[in-house]
């Protein structure tokens, strides 16, 4: 089996074992669009102040309905003993990194198609946003989720497991967040893509550095 | 007392002296810098001579913190373990002096304690990062996967050290930058000349020389009690 095959294989496993039982997605959709309501009660979202509140709400929403993904992606394993499977299989740890990154992507990807658009309608914005934003809450959702996988694997072998997690990660990934509401603000503010490009390369940087040291760091995480 | 306790012993002793001789200088001979209006911004300026200091070692430590991690991840050696543990113990500390004095400082030349710009809270951030490192360390019970996950974490933790240090070159904050250039909104900052930047040198080089004596004190006390550990768990399964 080529190795693209054998990552192919852990996201197919980790997908379809969420589509029979939909539990994480579904708790991660309702959490999201419990903050967006929260924030709304909290800080009275009013037409003239929408604006300078939406990228942060958005982001808040996306990072806290992310890392309760995040939290049951190596618990599930851990729990039902199939990560001594995963090690056994006669593959490279790093493919074990990238299929498990790449699932986390995708459940968190499934939530944001779902959440953008309530979210354009909620804060009236413009449907032209919506390609700009979507760029964007990739790039943010590969950086989030290419050091909480990482991250991810580490808390299962502690004792406080999923309440470690956010204190780890928040800090760590805050050069993504920060540089993914910038952007956000100013797709919503209708800037010109040159006043964006810094927060942009800052972006994609983090993206590439989180995502190669996680991937070196890995093997030394699952070493058992 | 072994040779490396000697060294330890004078180590301490050097940077005690020379701390005694900073402070005297700080406050003793370093002149008023010319640029500052009130006397409290004047008096306030010398918390500059610790406060800078305290943030070069908490970044050296961090520094010397992850260059050790890779080397445990390497080698497998557990003095690495033990030097990268103690550096980011000193290094928090330091840091967390750094805030303190930072804030201290604020107040009476922003005139308020704590302000949401970019160095700041990149400072904020470094020290969350950090003291996450100390409390993975802590629900971890098995010890070689302690040492190799803090030293996983301790090295993605360092990506925040150069963020802290480019913040105040990077974006435009009302940071001061005294060493080179900074940002045109930067508020409190004061012209240096020959004295006042040699002062500070000297108290670069002794806040230096006090990272190093703590750093192999610690050490020292880290190798004790995991000596006490392995006797203790001998004894009890004997």
């Amino acid at each position: 089996m080529s190795y693209l095959r054998k990552v192919l294989a852990i996201v197919i496993k980790d997908v379809s074992a969420e589509l029979r039982t939909r539990e994480m997605v579904s708790s991660m959709l309702v959490f999201s669009l419990l903050v967006i309501l929260i924030f709304n009660f909290a800080f009275d979202l009013r037409a003239d102040n929408q604006r300078t509140l939406a990228p942060g709400v958005l982001w808040v929403a996306i990072a806290f309905s992310g890392m309760l993904g995040l939290s049951r992606s190596f618990i599930v394993e851990k729990d039902r003993g199939s990560i001594e499977g995963l090690l056994l299989a006669p593959m490279d740890r790093s493919a074990i990194f990238l299929g498990k990154m790449l699932g986390n992507v995708l459940f968190m990807v499934a939530i944001e198609i779902i959440i953008l658009p309530v979210f354009v309608v909620l804060f009236n914005l413009s449907a032209g946003d919506l390609l700009p934003l979507a760029g964007i809450m990739v790039l943010g959702t590969i950086g989030f989720a290419g050091v909480g996988t990482l991250f991810s694997a580490m808390v299962v072998h502690t004792r406080a497991r999923e309440v470690l997690l956010p204190v780890l990660l928040f800090p760590v990934v805050i050069p993504v967040m920060l540089s993914a509401v910038r952007l956000t603000a100013a797709v919503l503010d209708g800037l010109p893509m040159a006043e964006m490009q810094n927060w942009l390369s800052l972006l994609i940087a983090f993206d590439a550095i989180f995502f190669a040291l996680s991937f070196i760091l890995f093997d030394f995480v699952m070493e058992e | 007392m072994t040779s490396s306790d000697r060294w330890t012993a004078v180590l301490i002793a050097v940077a005690g002296l020379l701390m005694i001789a900073a402070i005297g200088l700080v406050f003793g001979v370093a002149p008023d810098p010319v640029n500052l209006e009130s006397p409290v911004e004047r008096f306030s300026q010398r918390i500059f001579y610790f406060h800078v200091p305290s943030w070069w070692v908490g970044f050296l430590a961090f520094t010397v913190a992850a260059a050790a991690a890779a080397l445990y991840l390497i080698t497998g050696k557990e003095r690495w373990d033990v030097i990268e543990l103690s550096s980011i113990e000193i290094g928090l500390t330091f840091i967390t002096i750094g805030l303190i004095t930072g804030s201290i400082w604020a107040r009476s030349t922003w005139n308020t304690w704590w302000t949401w710009e970019p160095r700041l809270t990149t400072a904020a951030i470094g020290w969350l990062t950090y003291a996450g490192y100390l409390m993975l360390r802590g629900a971890i019970d098995h010890p070689q996967r302690r040492a190799r996950f803090g030293a996983v974490f301790c090295l993605i933790a360092f990506l925040s050290v150069p963020i802290n240090f480019m913040a105040i070159r990077w974006w435009r904050t009302i940071h001061p930058v005294v060493i080179g250039t900074g940002s045109p909104d930067a508020q409190g900052g004061f012209a240096t000349g020959p004295t006042i930047r040699l002062i500070f040198l000297f108290c670069l080089l002794t806040f230096t020389l006090l990272y190093f004596a703590l750093l192999s004190l610690r050490v020292r006390t880290e190798w004790l009690s995991r000596r006490v550990q392995q006797v203790k768990q001998q004894m009890m399964f004997r």
